[in-house]
């Protein structure tokens, strides 16, 4: 699980263009949007596009979002379970 | 009885990895120094503190960097935001990142890119910055129309539509690229009168 995280830490980092975050300095459980790391709507498309691209999983239901894209650690886990449940 | 006259209260012209504001230098880079990077070491010297800078399309960019120079030391902060126009114009609209977006969309469409395949989103990310509401427009001309632009903005200053506007030109295609971004009021001591050859006298370095 911490090296998932690590992992996504430096792609969101370089998928999002955040030039100003190194991927060392996001919390694994800091919120990702609004007053956690500032992230926005066009971010989260972005993070859809990073797991399609780099995990081959596509969100089937958008409502899941909010609670998946909650942190980076919600983010791995959601990983872990869609992989394990391959 | 006001008859719409305007005055140019400053400008900006980014060329040639140069950055003017007003006719003085501000900012050199070397000449190999490729256009991203050139605006990096912009919005470095210029600004920081503003991370979306990094998501912008490089019109969005070479736009806000004008306004940032322009408006740092003298904002238009004398002004309701609603009479703060904004009137720009370029020859290759958004094609520059259109054909980057045209690009990623054989892989997976970037979101990212795609809502910059619009030239007025810099008007847009000027706004923000700044928050101006008022009258916009984004013109697409072979080349920079002066007299189209002094004739439709002097309309919007003769109607009240805007007491004050950022406009000029603003293009980015590959490479090359050239800003003249003027700031215009109603009331300008000492600015020169706001007509075509004045915004050509006040670009010329």
């Amino acid at each position: 699980m911490e090296k998932l995280m690590a992992a996504l830490k430096a792609q969101i980092v370089e998928q999002l263009n955040l030039q100003e975050v190194k991927p060392e300095e996001i919390g694994d459980d800091q919120p990702l949007f609004k007053d956690g790391l500032g992230l926005d709507s066009i971010d989260a498309l972005e993070i859809i596009v990073l797991l399609q691209q780099h995990y081959g999983i596509r969100i089937a239901n958008p409502e899941q979002g909010p609670e998946i894209f909650h942190s980076v650690r919600t983010i791995a886990e959601f990983i872990t379970a869609h992989q394990t449940a391959k | 009885m006001y008859n719409g006259e305007a005055y140019i209260t400053g400008s900006c012209v980014i060329r040639d990895n140069r950055v003017y504001r007003d006719g003085e230098l501000l900012l050199e880079t070397p000449r190999e120094l490729e256009l991203p990077e050139f605006l990096r070491a912009g919005y470095d010297h210029f600004s920081g503190q503003y991370p979306k800078f990094h998501k912008m399309d490089p019109l969005s960019k070479l736009g806000w960097l004008a306004a940032e120079v322009l408006l740092k030391e003298t904002p238009l902060n004398g002004y309701p935001r609603e009479s703060v126009g904004l009137i720009l114009a370029n020859k290759s609209a958004s094609l520059d990142t259109d054909l980057r977006y045209y690009d990623s969309v054989k892989d997976i469409a970037s979101p990212a890119l795609f809502v910059y395949t619009l030239p007025n989103i810099v008007m847009g990310e000027i706004s923000i910055r700044h928050g101006f509401k008022g009258e916009n427009a984004f013109f697409t001309t072979d080349v920079f129309d002066r007299e189209f632009m002094v004739g439709y903005i002097s309309q919007l200053f003769l109607e009240k539509a805007v007491s004050a506007c950022l406009c000029g030109w603003v293009e980015v295609m590959g490479p090359a690229y050239e800003v003249m971004l003027y700031k215009v009021e109603r009331a300008g001591d000492g600015g020169l009168v706001f007509n075509a050859d004045n915004l050509q006298k006040a670009a010329s370095i």
